[in-house]
């Protein structure tokens, strides 16, 4: 508010809070942060009040009681006399577990899909349309559970495999169940061991040491491979004639690989049906399989669309201009309409991947352990303590939408057209 | 201009919700309804149909406390309430009393602070499997997978058991009974645990109920009962007299058929005489009017029928009595004398 | 020689193209087998259909529309004794309740004619190359179907009248072309009021014919507008129309917080018309779905409105509360709001206070459509050239003048389709009350499995479902889409 007339300092009056442009836009904010303080203060007493009267004094100690349930799946080691914490964090790591894999089948599907939308055979365009409106138009949650009974009614159950109705498929390797998928596991015979981090505590966690070796050795491979392509650049700069590096920089990934994975003995666990169940392996329960696949078709056909958009807001003139600097398609591809197409598809699509995350609180439907499922599920039954979960619940889902929303906002900074 | 939209149906609805910190008995006798809590569904004893209306053991209870302080069997409002939203609904005052399958336990009763009235059924945590698979005991399901209902009690006892016994299982959770079956039955578990009448209820509706056996395991204690807000007593001793009215009813022989002729004039037996109203002023003591248990015994029959007609065994869950039966017959089932 | 040419002198007429190329072989030639990389796909896409086209129709067209049970399925299916085709005996039986709920059998009409009315109430808002004349008609027929549905003699005169009308105002508008109107409009006719006249009324209108109860509570509802709005006519000459406006928003809430229940019940016994009061908990099915949905949209708009603005606006302790509620809201999952409806809303409010589940979960469904409301109508706000802004400015118009007058109709226009879609993602995601045990379809889903008769059917109920969903949505964003189009003014 720009005003060029000098403060009347002497004349104040209790009007001018109202009329004055100066003070308005103040008083404003000051009635407006009463307001909200007002509010808040309100809702903290009736609930003050109310929990006196229930007598459930507001409280966190719970959380380091045993919590007395058992977790199917648990990326960590955990039992049912581990505490409600450790519980929840078995659960936040279900998850970021179906959150990050939903989202890379969601992408792939999605740009799949979207290009297909814009293939010029009518037929494969109309079934990728037909997929898009099919899944964008009915809740996810339906299609959470319709999944789950596709899965639950179709597939053989174990016992068909002992009296050989079922069969092991892809070399005797994996086994497809109702109650999930069993495909082999990668062991180590001359295994490093783990290390324990954080002693006893409800947030111990292991690590292994193979897995750190094998991402050490991958991590240096993929370095060594950019040096070697920036060597390349720099003799093309120079010649003109750019040197065939291909089989050089995928050796220096693959051999170390190769090579670590002989050191460490590796060798692949088999499933093997014993008893009720197969053993060995690593089971895909069909609750995480539901979820997973239902949360990446249904955001795939979002994403599919956004794709599409991108690649159509690519204006023609860019294509054609591309060609005649006599670029090949595939460069003008990688050079030109994707580097743009991605400016617009990248933003919607991150918003897509926090609905995802979002969206995977619905587990609790086909009963996946996710943080919903463990903290805000049988914690809260058990515990009786409804205002101190959800809360905590509440917290971890908005850490996580805030940093994706962090990463998202950063992308946008550093790809916004720079305007001289 | 929309917002009214919002602001009528606060209205409308501050007008129906009363203020729950008055008594409840005349919080419902203003409302003219009883707001009574029970399951979402679960066969035999709480199930809306085709018209709306619920039917059920539990649902029994309610239209039987409805008589006695409304007149009407008919005065209530059913609410549905999941393992989750059951508790909240009661202590906010959502609901008058919850009639669900809920198992008295010590934490329940004093740290969630709700009064249990009396155990309406005695149940136990089984096991319930195919009869091809060739278990016998519950203790022969090491590296089983379990099917269990979350939000209950249930998902603890098999902890501890499992525990309890070394032997390793895979816990499937699950949301509702309609689910749990569908599961069990494609073989997506070994067995399916809940409360055994539950197992007895969800096996009566297999396509062939033969194929599949109970387990002899009962591995806990879960005697279910309807329960009231903590602190209104008033309100607690109609809701737990009316049950024992229905008890006592069948221990008595009143039932729905010959209950007119006997309240028709004081008969031989005093204790009749003063359930049924016609002696000394037990209704009022409870204030409530002389014909309350009459109204309550009339408005679904006595315990006995009630049983019978729900859960029985002329029903197709076809439950024994077994422990539900009178403490004269066996069972466990007992009312304090009215006088 | 001089006649003699290498060069063809007449023209050859032009001969129809190849046959492979024309009709619907050359369609397919075109679009389909254009290419072994095109054929491909083509072959393997139409066996995928054939696959799934030939599944459904054996599974869907199943003679079990009139079975009892599910038993009963099973016999009819025999001696394959598989659960192979569908039990439509369920849909038959339990379609009503899908739809209803538990809502009274006999009152079943108020609901289908509240949403008549939003239908006819919304016309104007999202269809403007629909008539006046047509929307009037639209309106009596449907008041005159629901009073000739009432019945008695009172309910088929008043219906034929209102039919007659609409039947009159219809043909007459049919008779006479755009021209002549405006012809007759341009010499002194008379015009027929302005239908956004009930679209101000419908939303006090729907709540009484959803809920039911006295005629005078929506009625006295409405009057505290008219008291605001007869307070700031009356005090803005006298003491300015800043203090005016305060005093008017003042003497509205008055009416609302203290006055209403007084004179609604006041007027309810001099007077007693209404409606059989239905308690939200009979609400269910698809009705509870569109109501949540529903009324979360209507009364998010202003708050999304205001919501924005104050995000856009440069003060700052107003704009850190916008982006903070809004940012909030939008971070957490819905089902987590949910179970602050279903457990906590109560531990919120005063002790005593307690409102219904339903009213509670509209309450918390209000908020969370609200923040994303606010972040459509920003992008609106967004999407406002600056000349606008600097125009409304230029021709000084104060903060609130401009966006009334200038800003907010544009930006509004503009975020319709946003409105559109947000409004289907609602709707879709009042399914997740099921999880908090209200009986939505798919809560529905559960109760009727729970029934001896239907227990363990899936599909024919999930199929349903599915189907009721994807007809609205679909037709919404199709609705939406063209919207879009229809407001696309650049260059293409």
């Amino acid at each position: 508010m720009t005003t060029i007339t000098d403060p009347h300092q002497g004349q104040f009056r209790l009007s001018m809070l109202l009329y004055d442009s100066r003070y308005r836009s103040m008083t404003i904010q000051i009635v407006a942060l009463i307001g909200f303080l007002m509010l808040l203060g309100w809702l903290l007493s009736n609930t003050a009040q109310n929990l006196a009267d229930l007598g459930k004094e507001p409280s966190f100690s719970f959380m380091l009681e045993p919590a007395g349930y058992d977790i199917n799946q648990r990326l960590l080691e955990y039992d049912s006399q581990d505490t409600h914490l450790r519980a929840s964090l078995m659960g936040l790591l279900n998850t970021l577990l179906v959150a990050v894999m939903g989202c890379i089948t969601a992408t792939v599907i999605g740009v799949i899909v979207g290009v297909l939308r814009l293939s010029p055979n009518w037929i494969v365009s109309r079934l990728s349309a037909v997929y898009v409106e099919g899944f964008r138009n009915v809740p996810v949650l339906l299609w959470i559970v319709f999944i789950m009974a596709v899965l639950i009614e179709t597939l053989p159950q174990p016992r068909a495999f002992r009296s050989g109705d079922a069969t092991m498929s892809l070399w005797e390797s994996v086994a497809v169940t109702n109650r999930g998928i069993y495909i082999p596991e990668p062991l180590f015979s001359r295994s490093l061991g783990d290390i324990h981090l954080f002693g006893a505590s409800s947030l111990r966690f292991d690590v292994s040491l193979d897995l750190l070796a094998l991402l050490a050795v991958l991590i240096a491979g993929i370095l060594t491979s950019v040096l070697i392509k920036r060597r390349a650049d720099v003799v093309q700069e120079a010649t003109g004639v750019r040197p065939r590096t291909w089989h050089w920089r995928l050796g220096v990934i693959v051999l170390p690989i190769l090579l670590v994975l002989g050191i460490l003995g590796f060798y692949l666990g088999y499933p093997a049906l014993k008893g009720f169940n197969f053993q060995g392996g690593t089971h895909l329960r069909n609750s995480l399989i539901a979820l997973w696949l239902a949360l990446s078709l249904y955001t795939g056909a979002f994403i599919a669309e956004i794709v599409r958009a991108g690649i159509l807001a690519v204006s023609k003139g860019q294509t054609e201009a591309a060609s005649a600097l006599g670029l090949r398609p595939n460069r003008t591809m990688s050079l030109v309409i994707l580097p743009q197409a991605l400016r617009v598809i990248i933003p919607p699509l991150i918003s897509n991947y926090l609905n995802l995350t979002k969206n995977s609180s619905l587990a609790i439907a086909v009963g996946y352990m996710d943080i919903t499922g463990t903290l805000g599920g049988i914690t809260m039954n058990q515990t009786g303590r409804e205002l101190e979960t959800v809360l905590l619940l509440m917290l971890v889902y908005l850490t996580i939408s805030l940093t994706i929303s962090a990463v998202m906002n950063w992308y946008n900074e550093s790809v916004k057209l720079k305007e001289r | 201009m929309k917002k009214t939209v919002f602001l009528g149906a606060l209205t409308v609805a501050g007008l129906a919700a009363g203020a729950s910190a008055a008594a409840t008995l005349d919080d419902v006798k203003a409302r003219g309804k009883l707001n009574c809590g029970v399951t979402t569904g679960l066969v035999g004893f709480a199930a809306p149909d085709a018209n709306g209306k619920w039917e059920g053991f539990d649902v029994g209870v309610c239209r039987a406390v409805a008589a006695a302080v409304l007149g009407d069997a008919n005065a209530v409002e059913f609410v549905p309430t999941t393992g989750k939203t059951r508790f909240t609904a009661l202590a906010s005052g959502e609901v008058d009393m919850l009639a669900r399958n809920t198992t008295w336990t010590l934490s329940r009763d004093v740290d969630l602070k709700f009064d249990f009235i009396g155990v309406n059924y005695y149940d136990g945590q089984g096991f319930l499997v195919p009869k091809e698979m060739g278990v016998s005991s519950a203790k022969d399901l090491d590296g089983a997978t379990v099917c269990i209902q979350t939000g209950t009690t249930t998902e603890l006892n098999l902890a501890d058991f499992f525990r309890a016994n070394n032997i390793s299982y895979e816990p499937v959770p699950i949301e509702t009974n309609a689910e749990g079956q569908q599961q069990y039955l494609a073989g997506a578990c070994d067995t399916y645990t809940t409360d055994a009448s539950g197992l007895a209820a969800t096996r009566a509706t297999f396509e062939d109920p033969s194929a599949h056996v109970v387990l002899p395991e009962i591995i806990s204690k879960e005697p279910l009962g309807p329960l009231v807000r903590h602190g209104d007593n008033e309100w607690g001793d109609i809701v737990r007299w009316t049950l024992n009215a229905l008890i006592s009813a069948e221990e008595l022989g009143i039932t729905s058929t010959n209950i007119g002729e006997l309240s028709a004039a004081p008969g031989d037996n005093p204790e009749i005489n003063r359930i049924l109203g016609t002696e000394g002023n037990l209704g009022e003591m409870l204030g409530l009017d002389a014909d309350w248990a009459k109204r309550a015994i009339m408005a679904g029959g006595n315990y006995g029928e009630l049983f019978a007609k729900n859960i029985g065994e002329s029903t197709p869950i076809a439950l024994s009595r077994g422990l539900n039966a009178q403490w004269k017959d066996g069972g466990l089932i007992y009312s304090p004398p009215f006088r | 020689m001089s006649d003699l040419s290498y060069v063809r002198s007449e023209i050859l007429p032009e001969r129809a193209p190849p046959a492979s190329s024309v009709g619907v072989v050359g369609w397919a030639r075109a679009n389909l087998f254009n290419g072994i990389g095109n054929s491909i796909p083509t072959i393997l896409a139409l066996i995928f259909i054939w696959y799934v086209v030939s599944f459904l129709v054996s599974w869907v067209f199943s003679p079990t529309w009139s079975s009892e049970s599910l038993n009963q399925c099973r016999e009819i299916f025999g001696a394959d004794g598989g659960h192979s085709a569908a039990c439509w005996g369920v849909i038959r039986e339990r379609w009503v309740q899908l739809l209803f709920g538990f809502y009274p059998e006999a009152e079943r009409w108020r609901p289908v004619v509240a949403f008549g009315l939003l239908f006819v109430a919304l016309i104007p808002v999202l269809f403007n190359m629909i008539s006046r004349r047509m929307n009037w008609v639209l309106l009596l027929a449907v008041l005159g179907l629901a009073a000739l549905y009432l019945g008695g003699v009172l309910g088929v005169i008043l219906g034929l009248a209102l039919l007659g009308a609409a039947g009159f105002i219809g043909f007459k508008a049919f008779s006479t072309s755009k021209e002549d109107r405006a012809a007759q409009i341009a010499s002194g006719a008379k015009r027929l009021p302005n239908p956004l006249i009930f679209s101000a009324i419908f939303p006090f209108i729907a709540p009484w014919l959803l809920w039911g109860g006295s005629i005078w509570m929506p009625i006295a509802a409405a009057l505290g507008f008219v008291v605001g709005f007869f307070a700031f006519r009356f005090l803005a000459p006298v003491v300015g129309s800043l203090a005016g406006l305060i005093i008017a928003v003042v003497a509205a809430l008055i009416w609302w917080l203290f006055l209403t229940t007084g004179f609604a019940g006041l007027m309810q016994s001099i007077i007693p018309v209404g409606l059989e009061h239905v308690e939200s908990r009979n609400f269910g099915g698809f009705m509870l779905s569109t109501t949540i949905g529903v009324v979360a949209i209507a009364c998010s708009l202003p708050i999304g409105i205001v919501l924005a603005l104050g995000r856009q606006s440069d003060l700052l302790i107003v704009k850190a509360l916008c982006v903070g509620f809004i940012e909030f809201i939008r971070g957490v999952p819905l089902i987590t709001l949910l179970f602050v409806a279903s457990t906590l809303l109560n531990i919120f409010m005063p002790p005593g206070t307690n409102f219904d589940i339903i009213l509670r979960v509209l309450i918390m469904v209000t908020l969370f459509a609200s923040a994303y409301m606010a972040e459509v109508i920003r992008g609106g706000l967004a999407a406002l050239p600056r000349g606008q802004y600097e125009a409304a400015d230029a021709l000084g118009l104060d903060y609130w003048k401009a966006q009334r007058l200038i800003i907010m109709p544009q930006a509004l226009k503009i975020s319709i389709p946003g409105i559109v879609s947000t409004f289907i993602g609602v709707f879709k995601d009042t399914v997740l009350v099921s999880i908090i045990g209200l009986l939505d379809p798919l809560g529905l889903s559960n109760a009727i499995r729970a029934d001896q008769a239907w227990n363990g059917i899936v599909w024919e109920l999930y199929g349903f479902i599915a189907l009721m969903f994807f007809v609205f949505c679909f037709s919404m964003s199709r609705y939406s889409m063209y919207l879009e189009r229809r407001l696309r003014t650049d260059h293409r």
